[in-house]
């Protein structure tokens, strides 16, 4: 267990540290999100319809964008290997480092959300839900990018193949995520049933993703 | 039968029997199933002549979809039992997939715009089929991208396998998203079951698809067999040469 927190913190602090890597993220979304009105011009009715999916979108790309850092350096450096001779199996390596992914790429894009929802004209009442979603689903974001990661590290075309291979599997994130905020207006209610199959995703992925990534990293360490 | 077939040399003789029959029988039983289909068979009473697409467009649904299935139970069993062909038999089926789930979308599409008015819809069934086409797609890159095929091997099988659990988890929220959308669907054959002078022709147009799937697979791996040997030969003579 203190192996396992340590390798949160370690990765954690190298990534509040080593180039603003947050900050990157947040800049990177914060661009997202000022592009789209210019893109589909200011008319406020339909940003406020548009709103939460432009977010979640906005939310994928930019974890998608820092996934492909999660394993490289450690590959190219060694410690990688090191980690797997070490007594903490392979898996909970893979886990502590995808925690670690979504400590410092999701969880604060996550809080900015709904920040930059007024950007969007976002409705007031949906940002508490919105923020509920994304920090939840955001986890479940981080678990299959870095299964991405481990599935494509030390190959020279990584970033663009993880996107091929890992969007398609956001798909049921990015339903069930919008649909948390937008299921209300209109029809049943389907905020909390949304939710928790939200919820039920994260949770799969928790146990499919740390298996599968350490899968494929003890292949490409082999 | 597969412990006899692990070794490749007798995979490659057993292959080269059953080939010539196999590509006269996959010949004979599509002339037949594409006759009754384009000739025998019926028209539709609302939808005219454009129902024979449906000969085509539903076998290569089908199949698009049981191939994936097929890539993961051989990397399932590549995993278990380490058989040398099942890996590469996996290799070997996704472009075929890949290519039937765009026959799918396509001839879906053309049969789309006569019947529905419009080339595309985002119907909950297109819409996941259509991710099936990109699940096809990443795990054809992944074997171009990895370069030792034995690690490539591995790492398509776990890519096959996620990938697996995740389509029924896509087809259902697919589907959610769907009934959010437009709920009330027209485009649900629902009707009344298929008539028999239909379901005939379309049975013996998906057992000619299955033919031909066998047959190109088979060629496949023939040709995976004989790279892989070349690879060797090229390998061993450049450690006889350096």
């Amino acid at each position: 267990m203190r192996a396992f927190l340590a390798i949160i913190a370690r990765d954690v602090r190298l990534g509040l540290r080593a180039g603003g890597n947050i900050g990157t993220a947040i800049g990177f979304f914060l661009t997202v999100v000022v592009l789209l009105p210019i893109g589909i011009g200011p008319d406020m009715a339909l940003l406020q319809r548009i709103a939460p999916g432009a977010l979640w979108i906005a939310l994928l790309l930019s974890i998608l964008l820092s996934a492909d850092r999660i394993y490289t350096a450690d590959y190219e450096d060694g410690s990688l290997e090191v980690l797997s001779t070490g007594a903490l199996p392979l898996e909970l390596v893979a886990l502590a480092k995808a925690l670690a992914h979504w400590l410092i790429a999701g969880l604060p894009l996550a809080i900015i959300a709904p920040a930059l929802g007024f950007l969007l004209n976002l409705e007031l009442a949906l940002a508490p839900m919105l923020l509920l979603a994304m920090a939840t689903g955001s986890l479940a974001l981080s678990l299959l990018a870095s299964m991405g990661a481990a599935i494509t590290v030390g190959l020279r075309k990584g970033g663009l193949l993880i996107s091929l291979l890992i969007l398609p599997l956001y798909i049921p994130l990015l339903i069930f995520g919008v649909s948390v905020t937008t299921g209300g207006s209109g029809g049943p209610d389907i905020t909390w049933p949304s939710y928790l199959v939200l919820l039920a995703i994260v949770l799969l992925a928790l146990v499919v993703s740390p298996l599968a990534s350490a899968a494929a990293l003890r292949a490409h360490l082999r | 039968m597969f412990n006899y077939l692990a070794n490749p040399n007798r995979f490659l003789r057993l292959q080269g029997v059953v080939q010539p029959w196999l590509v006269a029988l996959t010949v004979m039983v599509f002339a037949y199933a594409l006759y009754l289909g384009l000739v025998v068979a019926p028209q539709d009473y609302q939808q005219g002549e454009t129902v024979r697409i449906m000969f085509v467009h539903v076998p290569a649904s089908v199949l698009g979809m049981g191939i994936y299935v097929f890539m993961a139970l051989a990397h399932a069993f590549g995993f278990v039992l380490r058989h040398p062909l099942a890996d590469a038999a996996a290799k070997v089926a996704a472009p075929i997939g890949a290519v039937f789930t765009l026959i799918s979308l396509t001839t879906g599409s053309l049969w789309g715009k006569p019947m529905w008015g419009t080339w595309w819809v985002w119907d909950a069934r297109l819409t996941s089929m259509f991710v099936l086409f990109l699940l096809y797609l990443g795990y054809i890159a992944v074997w171009q991208a990895v370069e030792d095929p034995r690690r490539a091997a591995r790492i398509a099988g776990i890519v096959a396998l996620v990938g697996v659990i995740n389509v029924p988890i896509i087809k259902f929220s697919v589907d959610w998203w769907n009934t959010l959308h437009q709920p009330a669907s027209l485009l649900r054959m629902d009707g009344p079951a298929i008539d028999p002078s239909i379901l005939v022709p379309l049975l013996w147009n998906m057992g000619a698809f299955a033919l031909l799937f066998i047959t190109l697979l088979l060629y496949g791996l023939r040709t995976e067999v004989l790279a892989r040997r070349v690879r060797q030969m090229e390998l061993a003579q450049a450690g006889a040469a350096g």
